[in-house]
């Protein structure tokens, strides 16, 4: 609307005021229409998926009831809890954040405080290649090459740690180089673009008076990013970080790949395990009745998890640039 | 896993080429060049013209991928779709009328005959084939294995190989102290659901990780994806044993064991063995069967089967003359293309019954 207003004011002193308006009128009128269709009609599919999902799930929520949160999953015996596939969502999303948030920060703060603009465009090129490599080629890399090679790393972890009380638990031998550690490493992977690109284009928008204004009074470049960049842009970062946590947990086939496929719930991260999407993706082909019902509730729980995820981060960045609009 | 699908395709492209060249010269030595006189090569004088789509079973991909190549040649106006998705997609796909048949490994379950709406599916057997136990350990070639040790295997109650249990079977060889590595699939399969099947049947009192689809193995198993899968988690594992259908065990040129049947005796997979095994099966009405452990001494006791599922009463007389005419292929000259590809032929008395319930599907 404000768009309109503006338009409407400028136009006198260029276009003499006559019988075009109406026409113009028309055309804005429709175009505000359209806009407003294209708007709805995402908003009724995304309704649509949600009612369709669930009912498809409801045989598995009428007879699971609150064992919808099991702890297991044995479709021989009938028996569908969704705890294994949840935990293992999380238990992979956290590993991917704790690897890949760390350094995408750094790579950001790297491109726009460290290095001229001129020579970080190169890198930020290869940053962004990460994210066009379709999941599935990272899912079979992940199995064919990373696996077998990390098999032996977690091999000599796990003999370091054992008998240790907290890291023996942890990292205790390994049973098979598909694993919760492998999937995790492989959603950092995936995600440290994302998570990057989005921290630099907050960082990137810290007034330069201000960072000069840090300097001026004597701050190191450091002290500066603690000072100036930090403040303004945690909001954006955080925002940034969750939406990196909500491609982690979407992530289909390439968790399905490097997983292991055996849902257990342990502390064991060198262990075999399962997550929401994989579990959809592999079971789906011959499941009947209630396990299918079963598959479509964990799609509903993961479409949940995702919107609430994405609403979080969405609301994090806005409040981040309503506050940096009021600096 | 991808060198393997290559391989397969490759395996796939050279047995249909073999197959046309050898269509085209049985039709070229006279029109009635080819023995089998099927209901398919019946109606095959008279020109089709039409489009069949069916999917399901990815047991059956490689043998309808085959099957339709060769078909080509001998109704060169039909064409055929069949996309695999695994056997409970076929189902689902025939029961909302996106396809004409569907490819299953199982019967339709209880639970789902409700989605075809009291209409009639008539079950087509179209081959049998062995699931083969296939293990990594260097130097021992000759392995035997009871059903008893099978399920104590996967259940993670045997967890070395030179257990009491296996050694008892297998005098003289040398069996290292190698832990074993459980080898499974990671997706939901008919293979899964017919090993199972096979273990519940032949084992009900050690078995009792039921049968199904998906199974709740140990979680020290590993999981591939596909019968390529499990055979490259084998291959590359030392100590490891999977369940893999034969021409995937083949084609990775792995090493499996001989399993003891129902009347005692050890017996290697191969189309031969499983082919046995479906001369005593109990046939009920409806041409459904089980082929696992039976009795008879040169029975694979590991053996399955796949069915191709149509309704009774078609919406068109075309397209029930199509089913009839490739389902007519499929049991009876299609059948020679079964053994190169790593599968087993029906035994004469299903065929007969198979070839004999065409007539009934009309529209």
């Amino acid at each position: 609307m404000s768009a309109v207003t503006q338009a409407d004011q400028a136009a006198p002193g260029s276009v003499p005021a006559g019988g075009l308006i109406g026409h113009r009128g028309l055309a804005d009128r429709s175009f505000q229409w359209l806009a407003l269709a294209a708007g709805l009609l995402v908003l009724v599919i995304l309704v649509l998926i949600a009612v369709s999902t669930t009912q498809q799930a409801a045989p598995w929520f009428s007879a699971e009831g609150w064992g919808i949160f099991g702890t297991v999953w044995d479709p021989a015996a009938n028996k569908f809890g969704a705890t294994p596939f949840i935990y293992g969502t999380a238990i992979t999303g956290a590993i991917a954040l704790i690897m890949s948030v760390p350094v995408s920060v750094a790579i950001a703060l790297l491109l726009t405080e460290v290095v001229p603009f001129r020579r970080a465009r190169p890198i930020v090129y290869v940053i962004d290649l990460l994210a066009v490599v379709p999941s599935v080629v990272w899912g079979l890399w992940g199995i064919l090459v990373f696996a077998p090679w990390i098999q032996h790393i977690y091999a000599h972890i796990g003999s370091a740690v054992d008998g240790i009380p907290v890291l023996g638990s942890l990292f205790g031998p390994p049973t098979s180089g598909a694993s919760f550690f492998t999937a995790g490493i492989i959603l950092a992977f995936m995600i440290t673009p994302i998570v990057t690109s989005l921290s630099r284009e907050v960082i990137a928008t810290v007034p330069t008076v201000d960072r000069e204004g840090a300097y001026a009074l004597g701050a190191t470049r450091w002290e500066m990013i603690r000072g100036v960049v930090w403040p303004h842009s945690q909001g954006g970062v955080v925002g940034a970080v969750l939406l990196g946590l909500g491609r982690a947990i979407g992530e289909t086939i390439a968790a399905a790949l490097v997983i292991g496929s055996s849902p257990s719930i342990t502390s064991h991260l060198f262990a075999t395990g399962y997550n929401m999407p994989a579990v959809i993706a592999n079971q789906f082909g011959e499941a009947t009745g209630v396990f299918k019902a079963g598959l479509f509730g964990l799609g509903v729980l993961l479409f949940a998890f995702t919107i609430i995820v994405n609403v979080i981060a969405r609301w994090a960045v806005e409040r981040s640039a309503r506050r940096m609009r009021g600096a | 896993m991808q060198r393997r699908r290559i391989q397969r395709a490759a395996s796939v492209g050279l047995a249909a080429a073999m197959a046309s060249l050898v269509v085209a010269a049985c039709s070229s030595s006279g029109g009635n060049g080819s023995s089998s006189s099927s209901s398919g090569s019946g109606s095959s004088s008279s020109a089709l013209s039409g489009t069949l789509n069916a999917s399901g079973s990815t047991f059956q991909l490689p043998f309808q991928q085959a099957a339709i190549q060769a078909y080509k040649s001998i109704q060169p106006g039909m064409t055929i779709n069949y996309g695999g998705g695994g056997s409970g997609k076929g189902r689902a796909d025939l029961a909302s009328g996106v396809v004409q048949f569907a490819g299953s490994d199982s019967p339709i379950p209880s639970d789902e005959i409700a989605t075809f709406k009291g209409k009639t599916v008539l079950y087509f057997p179209v081959f049998l084939g062995p699931i083969t136990m296939s293990y990594n350990l260097s130097g021992v070639s000759n392995l035997k294995l009871t059903p008893a040790v099978i399920a104590n295997i996967f259940q993670g109650k045997i967890k070395t190989w030179n257990d009491s249990a296996i050694k008892a079977i297998n005098p003289g060889v040398k069996l290292p102290s190698t832990p074993i590595t459980l080898a499974v699939r990671s997706d939901s399969s008919g293979t899964t659901a017919n090993f199972s099947l096979f273990l519940m049947t032949a084992e009900p009192k050690v078995w009792k990780l039921g049968s199904s689809s998906t199974i709740n193995w140990p979680s020290s198993a590993h999981a591939g994806n596909g019968n390529g899968g499990v055979a490259q988690v084998v291959k590359s594992t030392p100590g490891a044993i999977g369940y893999v259908d034969y021409a995937d065990a083949k084609a990775s040129g792995l090493s499996f064991a001989s399993v003891q049947n129902s009347s005692g005796q050890y017996v290697a997979p191969s189309p031969a063995s499983a082919s046995a095994a479906g001369t005593t099966v109990t046939l009920k009405p409806d041409l459904t069967f089980v082929a696992a452990w039976q009795s008879s001494p040169s029975a694979y006791p590991i053996t399955y089967q796949s069915w191709d599922l149509v309704y009774e009463k078609q919406s068109s007389a075309n397209t029930a003359k199509l089913l009839k005419a490739y389902i007519g292929y499929l049991l009876g000259d299609g059948q020679k293309l079964l053994t190169t590809l790593g599968y087993a032929p029906l035994p004469s008395n299903i065929d007969s019954k198979a070839k004999a319930q065409l007539s009934k599907i009309g529209s």
